[in-house]
């Protein structure tokens, strides 16, 4: 734990989807992090919470993801990752994973303890009260299922948004309502995937927003492909990038203007 | 067939439920348990006195579409139910339970009532009964089988009347369970009934009256007789 | 129409299908709409919901741990109150023992209770191809009986069936009424079921009823109705069979009670059903109505099975339909997609369970894991958890495609190796990025159809965020 008066030591556990498909995301989360008072680095040895094989049912790879991972996050205060469901996967799975390993179960549990979503860390612990970000415009906001099912992440973004100079905040008529996402049920359920998100494209159309933010890029790459597919003009951002003031690179699924 | 599938079905369970101790104890816990008999957690809603748990199950009955007349004592009854069969436009004959607890409501006061007893037949429109005990929790009633109060009563007429006296008047459930413990017989039958007969089975329009009464009429009586 | 042969193996076709029939989603449109908002409404209205969900679970988990005392103490009970308890271990026992039990009876005509225990054990063909007609009282099951269709909803079986077309069933079926009658109204419509159906009640030699609960401390069975056929079911006939599966008993009153302030609030949103009825035993000496012969069918089917096993948590529902009803997959394609008797999150956990993996084992695939299911089971049942569980022993047996395993395999090889795995993926990515063009999104992709056919792909911005902490010399350590 940090001594009082020193600046948390964070790992940021970037995700793969941020490091792979949109790193300024992860910049993004830095910038916010070291805002709130928080000395932040990006350990090595990480690159994917083991998500895809544990919901795959091959508990084998997840557990030694897990295993390969936690060394790599021991030495921090916190861990912070911009993504509801890789935080959950480490603070609420890692541990029934490793339970049958006498060396690492520990060690799991004390790196689930102090993993957080992004949002959740700067409002909760972190304290942060308002951002200096400004955004002209009028944002519809989806809650991924993780984030607020495993970590009840909902109210904290919310909150920093509606600092956001010029940024009105929109609720969904379903905000609760799954994206159709679900990892790997997005590709081998597509029938069911795509009604899903839908469902989900109208009710974002429907409350006038010109923005759509989540917490997820999972979710963020699967609504903002539909939108795109079916023509709209709605721009889709991760909710860091607007809390940070990063809106400068093109949103999800848009290229260079 | 049935024994043999039984030993293995038993056997089987006991091989593989997870418990703590050995079978002695399992038995032993399973003989406190049920010699005990616990409550769960009660809703605070129905810790009232006889006063309002009155006005609670009238309320919590009227929210679910039977309809509550509160009198004052037994005697006022027949008119009570002549009133209400007059004023839905209702027969005025009746099948009513031999139950000597409606002994005491001076039918005679209210000739225009043609009262036969027993269990219902399929041409009766209105049965009259009285009821075990009133759960003001959700405005239900219990009424259980006897040879004074048959349960056919209950689901064949289209209006079924029920008198309810302050002293039948519980809060919770479990305050009825213990009075029907303290008559040391369990019924073939025990109806919680709350609200007439409903179904939304047809595009998700609820409409009373599926196949049990389509009325509910619950007669408070306030005295403490 | 036959035994309840499952075509879950299907599940993909019928999905399809179910989204593309437009009644069907008219239907659940709605349906789900009602259900969540009374549902919540109900609970937000009873302060101690929350607490005793948790007593619920806790009821149940010490019962199904002594599941075999508190059977033969509920065994006990109905014998000493002059029942017959009979023990199937498969669905063909269970139908045999009915089929003897009316036979003995003399039965030609049996009226039924909503039981999903007799649509598992597929009763109602079984009877009808020996010479006895089973007659549906639950006004849904009744009108799907009628068009010869299966239950699409535990509670609300005939929810997908539109009010045209119970029109136009009844106009078939009912033939002894008259054919210039009106007919238009669901009011007009419930009517006539009550008067045909009120008919079939009095005639009926045998009432077949489900259970949602038998209490060992009294030998009692419990159903839970909203219309009152249940009660006519088994009042009226000379005999009154109870189905159910073993996981139904609980141990007392009190705890029947307590569970019972959480069943009708979940499934429809009221504080309680219309007709909550205990039954214990046939008619005593001096009752003037009730069944002369009282049994009941346990039913293990598969049950045993879960007994003490990592799936046992399952064994706790209630049958609500709280989980299908807030289940953003049943709510796109409906009960019947799901190809046997239990649909929804349940059914994706159940059916795999009592009828094996390798016939449903698209059931717990199919689900993003939302959790929703979770969050408003009355009994705490950690739904997808149970579903990962099934996914695991799919996963063992081979049962994904190699395709699939394979690219798993991949993945987790590079992602153990952090290293190779940062650098590996960077000209991918790269190229990706570059292919992705102005747009940054692809219409299409090889390898990704998939995800393809029904959104763009967006692109990923070009460099990686490990190249970048990479190139500004980020910190890699913390400093203490």
């Amino acid at each position: 734990m940090a001594e009082p008066g020193s600046r948390p030591n964070v790992a940021l556990f970037v995700t793969c989807l941020a490091d792979l498909f949109r790193p300024t995301v992860g910049l993004a989360a830095v910038k916010l992090l070291e805002k709130a008072g928080c000395e932040v680095s990006v350990p090595r040895g990480q690159t994917c919470c083991g998500q895809p094989a544990y919901n795959s049912g091959d508990r084998t790879n997840a557990a030694e993801i897990a295993r390969r991972t936690i060394p790599a996050l021991l030495p921090y205060d916190y861990v912070v990752a911009p993504s509801g469901s890789c935080a959950g996967m480490i603070r609420k799975h890692w541990p029934a994973l490793l339970e049958g390993d006498p060396q690492m179960s520990k060690l799991a549990i004390s790196v689930a303890e102090k993993t957080w979503e992004l949002t959740s860390f700067l409002t909760d612990v972190c304290g942060m009260q308002s951002v200096d970000a400004e955004y002209d415009g009028v944002a519809a906001y989806h809650d991924s299922c993780s984030g607020l099912r495993e970590l009840g992440v909902r109210e904290q973004p919310r909150k920093l948004l509606g600092t956001v100079k010029g940024l009105t905040v929109k609720d969904l008529a379903h905000p609760e309502e799954c994206c159709g996402f679900g990892g790997t049920f997005a590709v081998k359920y597509p029938d069911i995937s795509g009604r899903m998100v839908s469902d989900k494209a109208d009710d974002i159309e429907a409350t006038g927003a010109d923005l759509l933010l989540a917490g997820d890029l999972g979710c963020l790459m699967n609504m903002a492909g539909k939108l795109k597919r079916s023509g709209s003009a709605i721009k889709v951002r991760h909710v860091a990038e607007v809390l940070a003031g990063d809106t400068g690179t093109p949103p999800i699924g848009e290229g260079e203007p | 067939m049935s024994k043999a599938s039984r030993d293995a079905i038993l056997g089987k369970l006991r091989g593989s439920a997870i418990r703590d101790g050995d079978e002695a104890s399992a038995r032993a816990a399973v003989k406190a348990r049920i010699k005990t008999h616990a409550r769960g957690t009660i809703p605070a809603r129905s810790k009232l006195d006889r006063k309002g748990l009155m006005n609670l199950f009238a309320e919590q009955a009227t929210a679910v579409d039977a309809t509550v007349a509160r009198v004052a004592a037994a005697d006022d009854v027949p008119a009570a139910v002549a009133d209400y069969l007059r004023g839905e436009n209702l027969p005025t004959t009746l099948r009513m339970a031999p139950d000597p607890r409606l002994d005491d409501c001076s039918w005679d006061k209210a000739p225009m009532l043609d009262i036969a007893y027993g269990k219902a037949e399929p041409a009766d429109q209105v049965t009259v009964t009285g009821a075990f005990a009133g759960i003001a929790e959700t405005g239900t009633l219990m009424l259980i089988s006897g040879p004074e109060s048959p349960t056919t009563l209950n689901f064949l007429p289209d209006t079924h009347i029920v008198v309810l006296r302050a002293s039948e008047m519980v809060g919770a459930y479990e305050d009825a369970w213990d009075r029907l413990r303290v008559t040391g017989r369990m019924p073939r039958n025990v109806n919680f009934i709350t609200g007439p007969s409903r179904s939304g089975d047809i595009e998700q329009t609820l409409h009373l009256g599926a196949h049990g009464p389509r009325r509910l009429h619950v007669i408070l009586v306030e005295d403490d007789g | 129409m036959s035994v309840h042969e499952p075509t879950s193996h299907n599940f993909p076709e019928n999905a399809r299908k179910a989204l593309g029939n437009k009644t069907l989603q008219r239907g659940l449109a709605s349906a789900k709409v009602g259900f969540r908002i009374r549902r919540s409404e109900a609970a937000a209205r009873l302060p101690e919901f929350e607490t005793l969900r948790d007593e619920s679970r806790d009821i149940k988990n010490h019962t199904l741990a002594h599941i075999d005392l508190y059977l033969e103490e509920f065994e006990k009970r109905v014998v000493e109150r002059g029942g017959h308890v009979h023990w199937a271990a498969d669905a063909a026992e269970a139908r045999e023992t009915v089929l003897t039990i009316c036979r003995a009876a003399g039965a030609k005509t049996v009226t039924k209770g909503k039981s999903m225990i007799s649509e598992e054990m597929g009763l109602n063909a079984f009877l009808e191809e020996n010479g006895i007609e089973p007659v549906e009282t639950d006004l849904g099951e009744y009108i799907i009986q009628l068009r010869g269709e299966t239950p699409s909803h535990i509670i609300a079986p005939a929810f997908h069936v539109l009010k045209e077309e119970v029109i136009e069933t009844f106009r078939e079926k009912h033939t002894h009424l008259n054919p210039d009658r009106v007919i238009e109204e669901a009011r007009e419509l419930q009517d006539e079921a009550r008067q045909v159906l009120r008919e079939r009640f009095l005639g009926a030699d045998v009432g077949i009823t489900g259970a949602n609960f038998l209490i060992a401390e009294t030998g009692s069975t419990v159903i839970v109705t909203n219309e009152g056929n249940g009660d006519l079911t088994q009042t009226l006939p000379r005999v009154h069979i109870v189905l159910a599966s073993l996981e139904k008993i609980v141990p007392t009153l009190e705890d029947a009670s307590t569970i019972l302030r959480l069943l009708a609030r979940s499934a429809t949103g009221q504080e309680y059903s219309s007709y909550t009825t205990f039954s214990t035993g046939p008619r005593r000496g001096e009752d003037l109505d009730g069944p002369h012969e009282f049994h009941v069918v346990l039913l293990d089917n598969g049950r045993t099975d879960l007994i003490g096993t990592e799936m046992q948590d399952v064994l706790r529902c209630i049958r609500c339909g709280a989980c299908m009803n807030h289940c953003p997959v049943y709510g796109a394609i409906g009960g019947h997609a799901y190809g046997w008797v239990y649909p929804g999150p349940i059914g994706a956990v159940l059916s795999p369970s009592l009828i094996g993996v390798e016939e449903a084992h698209h059931l717990p695939a199919a689900s993003t894991f939302c959790g929703r299911c979770e969050a408003v089971c009355p009994m705490r049942i950690p739904l997808p958890k149970l579903m990962r569980h099934l996914r695991e022993r799919e996963f063992e047996r081979g049962i994904p495609p190699a395709t699939v395993r394979w690219g798993l395999a991949a993945w987790a090889w590079l992602a153990r190796r952090p290293t190779i795995y940062h650098l590996a993926m960077r000209l991918p990515i790269r190229l990706m990025a570059l292919l992705g063009g102005r747009k940054g999104r692809f219409r299409s992709l090889p390898l990704a159809g998939g995800w393809t056919s029904q959104r763009d792909l967006p692109a990923p911005q070009g460099p990686t965020f490990q190249a970048m902490w990479n190139a500004r010399g980020g910190r890699r350590e913390a400093s203490k």
